[in-house]
This record gives structure tokens, sequence and C-alpha cells, in this order.
């Protein structure tokens, strides 16, 4: 063993809270209640996940919108090989989903079984967890609204 | 992992977003040799040929001068604080009871400070050229980790005189 270069595990890991605010706080709640909400923007977009501010006038906004639980992929990408913390231990694909009702597209996975699936453009649901605490992953994931 | 409040009827006010990162640490073949020293007790330097200062622990070369350090130096387990750090802070996963000291140690030998924790001494009575020494792990316990070295604590000997760590503060 003398001599020998040594390796070590190392795990680096800080434990954040962070506060969410009016918005980003009205938005987890629907989600533990099952619904989802975006925010409508001075120009009367609506914004999912919604923003504290307006993205173009910078004003503050408040007005609360619900959305639709299903939606078309705007963009995608495939995972073939999950890492352990990635939220499907099967191979899924990340997508960026504009839901009924909203006008721009938020980040999650999607449940597609195999790439040949994928498509841009194809429609999507939500599949909630059990047990909804008022986080992202309260959506599991998305799955194809047509089954295979 | 929301920070759950008492009553799940609350509006959600925060939500855990903890960074994680594994990975693998390989320390080189001058720091292996040092951690393998610490298992048995031993603080393994090494010289630089050109400039002659000695660092604990090596990384293979000097930094100042650019070339290899061959040269293997054994230094003492004792040394001077040159500078050091009062924690009054609670965090999480902290072990240490507060407040505490981490101290920069000049090992005897040394050109170099080694970060380490200081006990067995009030916070207030710790100053620069404070003489300390190594109090080990028992020797079944130690691993190739600098944790083999539990903490540092005063040595009684008299203060080191300014001129010996000056160039090290
Ligand atoms: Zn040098």
């Amino acid at each position: 063993m003398a001599g020998e270069i040594l390796v070590a595990t190392n795990v680096l890991e800080y434990p954040y809270t962070r506060t969410v605010g009016p918005v980003l706080g009205a938005f987890f709640t629907g989600l533990r209640e099952g619904r989802i909400q975006g925010v409508r923007a001075a120009d009367g977009r609506v914004l999912v996940p919604p923003t504290e501010y307006d993205p173009l006038t910078s004003e503050e906004l408040t007005e609360m919108v619900d959305v639709g639980q299903a939606g078309v992929v705007t963009t995608w990408a495939w995972v073939y090989a999950p890492r352990p913390l990635h939220p499907l231990d099967r191979p899924f694909a990340w997508v960026l989903v504009r839901l009924d009702g909203a006008d721009t597209s938020m980040l999650h996975a999607l449940d597609a079984g195999e790439p040949e699936r994928m498509s841009t453009g194809m429609r999507v649901r939500v599949r909630w967890r059990e047990g909804r605490v008022g986080e992202i992953q309260d959506i599991a994931c998305f799955e194809p609204e047509t089954p295979s | 992992m929301t920070e759950a409040g008492p009553d799940p009827n609350e509006p959600v006010r925060s939500i855990r977003a903890p960074v994680h990162l594994e990975y693998h640490f390989m320390p080189g073949r001058a720091s292996s040799r040092f951690l393998r020293g610490v298992e048995q007790g031993r603080l393994l330097g090494q010289r630089c040929p050109q400039c002659a200062k000695v660092y604990v622990p090596p990384r293979g070369a000097c930094a100042a001068c650019g070339v290899p350090t061959d040269e293997e130096v054994e230094v003492a387990d004792r040394g001077t604080v040159t500078t050091f750090c009062v924690v009054n802070v609670p965090f999480h996963g902290q072990k240490i009871k507060l407040p505490y000291v981490s101290a920069t140690i000049l090992l005897d030998g040394a050109d170099i400070g080694l970060f380490h924790l200081l006990q067995e001494v009030d916070a207030e009575k710790v100053h620069m050229g404070m003489r300390v020494e190594a109090v080990w792990a028992p020797p079944e316990q130690r691993k190739p980790t600098l944790e083999s070295i539990l903490h540092f604590r005063p040595s009684g000997e008299p203060d080191a005189d300014y001129e010996t760590y000056k160039d090290h503060v």
C-alpha cells in the first residue's frame, strides 16, 4: 500500500433553506393543492412558473392565474443514463412544457419510456406525486397524453 | 422537502434547496505520502531545491520556483500560532462546542502554516506566537487524514519571538 496514491470520496453539501416570497409561495402552495398557477404579466401574458417582477417593465406582479395540467413540449433532451439524484430512475427526457393557458414554458422531467416517443409539440400531462408538500417535486414528472 | 410548518394549511413560505456534490478526491503522490505518514504519527514535508522552503503538506512542487520538490523532510508535531480565528457562529453539522479557535500553525521546520483546530485553551487566551503541540488520536485509530491529529493545544513553552515567524504571517 505504501506509496500508492490515495482516493477519498468527498461529499460537499449545503442544506440551504430559501424563502420563496409571495409569488413563488403561492405557486408552491398551489402545487400542494394539486393546482398549477402562473402570474399575469403587464402585457397580459401568463408566466409559468410565475415571476415576482415583470420581465419587460420590472413592475411588481401579483395576479395569480390557474393554468391547465397538460400542455405541449417546446424542446427536450433525452437522458440515457439517469444520475442518482435525477427525478426518475429510468431513462427520461428533460422537457420545456408550455401548459395550456400559459405563454411561457417550464422545465420538468417527462417519463416517455423511450426517445422514439419524443417530439417537439407532443402533448403531455402532469403526473402528481402522492403526499404533496409544496415544492416542485410535487409534480413527480410529466407523461405523454396518449398512451404508448 | 419543504420546511414543513406545523400547519400544512399555512401558505408555503420556504423550501429546502440543498446543494449536494459527491466527488472523488485524489491528493496526488506527494500529499499521499504525507497522509500515509500522518497515519504513522509523522509529519512529512518536502524541501524546495531552489529556495529551500519546506512545504507541509507537500504538493510535489514549489509554487514559487516551479520545480519539483523531491527531498522529503520530517517536521515537528509542534509549532507556533501565526494567526487564528475564533468561531462563534453555529452552523449545520457543527461538532465542536462554541466558541472555539481555528489556527494557522507554523510547525517547527516548516515554511508554510498548517490550518488546524486549537483546543484545551480558552478562546480569549489564544494569541500570535503561542506555542502549541499536536494531540494525536491513539495509534489504532489513526487514518490517512489530518483528523488523525485530534487538535493542537498549548505546549506550555514561552511564546515564540516574532522574528521567528514574521515571514509567515
Ligand atoms: Zn522554491
